[in-house]
């Protein structure tokens, strides 16, 4: 691929958008998880007993479960929403980006 | 209170070993024989080489040898990596960890997946749009190619080596344990089949193999979940308070638990966990055999959610085993111990739920599972040797395709036949910290370079050599003076560095490294690989100038 088409690119101000939009997308989802990820070990590390509690007198299961298995789902979810944001919304941006370039 | 954090982050420290040879450590008791698993083995293989003869027939450029030509789908590479995760010892390991600590399990394995979604977000794209092959293709696509492929070379040679060593003994261990078969007898087995699968189907073969294993596991495990729930009848408040009943830890089988002692030991496994990860050559290299980054962000979701829902799995599993096997007299030894140790509750419980049939049929997945795995690690090996080593720095990128295709076919039977002189030589020997190492090294020489080779302008040839080396023989150093080799293998008294994995210390020499040799190098050189990133970042972002799939 010659330079001067990585050059035009770079310089479209489409190219920005879609850089600066996609950034900022994936760095608030990564804080998200890492962030839902770090509160759960600072649970386990200072208050395990919110763990422990049941969730109600006549149930054994303990908020530790819920909040588990719901880390596990937010994880798949949070990579699905940025996949159908990248693959729909990213994805068609850029490509109108790369028909600009290829003119 | 800090120290609360730090034993919480400790519950992360035994993670590694437990995901790739945790489970199959130390002395087992040979069982005896098991005629329907071996059936059942015999029957994958033949399916497995099948498949190797078909992929065969499709395999003729280096492009299919290395990267299935670019032609699996998300779907099937997300199960393809979600099969490189969920290993024997995953299998057996955490399911074992909840038979003998509950909710300790669950914590454990949030802990694995919490590094897929940020490996998506900030990685899967620009890796698919800039690399080919191997993660040195993008490590060193604006780099000097023989001083950044050897590093990257070096670095994917030593951390196949080490884990592979691993799968080799846990190969032969499971197979005492499982099917009741003598150690060399999996050594030899496990060696000559990983070389067919790579020498004849390529990448190819060694997806589908993989792919094949992922299903039959999650199917297995899909099955005894099931029958764990009918069991209470799809009550999970039978299900805990059952178990709450029988176990002898009671209530506190339900709230977090057992501690570690030693928080720098348990932050550097959790960084070479998390990290490591993202710098292992066998995992990188599946994100070159889908189409584009579309198909690559794909693999990703799907991997992710594979993988979490095999983590409820073998959580009810573990819960059924306190339920079915802790209370029946049959899975014990006279001292009340399970037979074969803890790790076979999983084993047993498929016993209880499904009868020996069935039982077969997971002691085979569960095998087949380490064949997968090494294939994927000798193909991610022999194509450091080729595609970097040889075609890029011997030939300085003037190889001819055939010529580097022999050059791999070559380098997999030697890896072939390295897989089984080691694991037989290392059948007698600790090697709990070789997965752990491996980690460690890809978290400090992989990641950090392919990191920054991506994200940050003023990486030089030079940075990324001298950091990328150092992370390497720091983590290497670290882990030899430490105590696991320095006292229990070398019968010294006292380690020279005290805790158990090097990962946060050989991390920041790593980056620390790479930052000061970067913006010191004031060569040409230097200013006109910084004036190359711009190329470089437009075509991770867009995909301009990727490679694609190959039609046929």
């Amino acid at each position: 691929m010659n330079d001067s088409t990585y050059k035009r690119i770079e310089q479209n101000p489409r190219f920005q958008e879609l850089v600066a939009k996609r950034d900022r997308f994936a760095w608030s989802l990564s804080f998200l998880m890492l962030g839902l990820y770090v509160a759960f070990i600072l649970l386990i590390a200072f208050e395990p007993q919110v763990l422990g509690a049941r969730i109600s007198d006549d149930s054994p299961i303990t908020w530790g479960l819920p909040i588990g298995v719901g880390l596990i789902v937010a994880a798949f979810a949070l990579t699905g929403i940025y996949v159908k944001r990248a693959n729909g919304e990213f994805d068609e941006m850029n490509k109108e980006i790369l028909k600009e370039a290829q003119q | 209170m800090i120290g609360r954090v730090f034993s919480a982050l400790g519950l992360l420290a035994l993670a590694p070993t437990l995901w790739a040879a945790g489970a199959i450590e130390g002395e087992v008791q040979r069982q005896p024989l098991n005629v329907s698993a071996i059936i059942m083995f015999v029957l994958f293989v033949a399916a497995t080489l099948g498949i190797t003869y078909w992929a065969a027939k499709r395999s003729k450029s280096a492009s299919d040898f290395y990267s299935a030509g670019g032609r699996i789908t998300g779907f099937q590479n997300g199960l393809a990596i979600a099969g490189d995760y969920m290993s024997a010892a995953s299998f057996l390991g955490i399911s074992a960890l909840v038979f003998t600590s509950g909710y300790d399990g669950l914590i454990y394995s949030i802990g694995f997946l919490v590094g897929w979604p940020i490996i998506l977000f900030l990685m899967a794209e620009r890796l698919r749009n800039l690399g080919r092959y191997t993660f040195a293709d993008v490590a060193s696509y604006r780099l000097g190619q023989t001083q950044i492929r050897t590093l990257s070379a070096s670095g994917t040679l030593v951390v196949v080596a080490f884990y592979l060593i691993a799968q080799m003994v846990g190969a032969g261990k499971l197979i005492e344990l499982l099917f009741g078969l003598n150690y060399h007898v999996a050594v030899v087995l496990v060696g000559v089949l990983m070389v067919l699968y790579v020498l004849f189907g390529g990448m190819l073969a060694t997806t589908w193999v993989q792919i094949i294993k992922a299903v039959l596991l999650l199917s297995g495990a899909s099955f005894m979940a099931l029958m764990v729930l009918k069991h209470v009848n799809f009550d999970f408040a039978t299900l805990f308070s059952e178990a709450i009943k029988v176990h002898p830890k009671g209530e506190a089988i339900m709230s977090p638990g057992g501690l570690v002692k030693d928080p720098i030991s348990a932050i550097s496994l959790g960084l070479a966990l998390m990290f490591g990860t993202a710098g292992l050559p066998h995992i990188l290299m599946r994100f070159f055999t889908v189409g584009d980054a579309k198909e690559a962000r794909k693999s990703v979701f799907f991997a992710t959610g594979f993988i979490g829902y095999f983590y409820i799995l073998t959580f009810i599993i573990g819960f059924g085993a306190i339920l079915l096997v802790s209370t029946n007299p049959a899975f014990k030894d006279s001292t009340g111990a399970l037979l074969g140790g803890t790790n076979m509750a999983a084993v047993h419980l498929a016993d209880a739920v499904g009868g020996s049939l069935f039982l077969g049929f997971i002691s085979a997945v569960a095998f087949a599972t380490i064949l997968a795995v090494v294939a994927g690690l000798t193909l991610s090996g022999a194509s450091a040797v080729s595609h970097d080593l040889y075609a890029s720095v011997i030939k300085k990128g003037k190889a001819n395709e055939r010529d580097e295709l022999r050059v791999s076919k070559v380098t997999t039977l030697i890896l072939g036949v390295l897989a089984i002189v080691l694991g037989i030589a290392f059948e007698k020997q600790n090697i709990a910290f070789m997965v752990g190492l491996a980690f460690s090294i890809a978290a400090s020489c992989n990641f950090p370079v392919l990191i920054l080779s991506m994200y940050w302008k003023r990486l030089t040839t030079r940075g990324a050599m001298l950091g990328g080396w150092l992370g390497l023989i720091t983590a290497v150093a670290l882990m030899v003076l430490g105590p696991t080799i320095w006292v229990q293998i070398l019968g010294h008294e006292k380690p020279i560095y005290p805790y158990e994995y090097p990962a946060l210390f050989s991390m920041i020499v790593a980056f620390v490294g790479i930052w000061f040799f970067s913006i010191t190098d004031r060569s040409a050189a230097a200013n006109e690989e910084q004036n190359k990133f711009y190329s470089q970042f437009v075509r991770s972002q867009t995909g301009l100038g990727a490679s694609g799939a190959v039609a046929h």
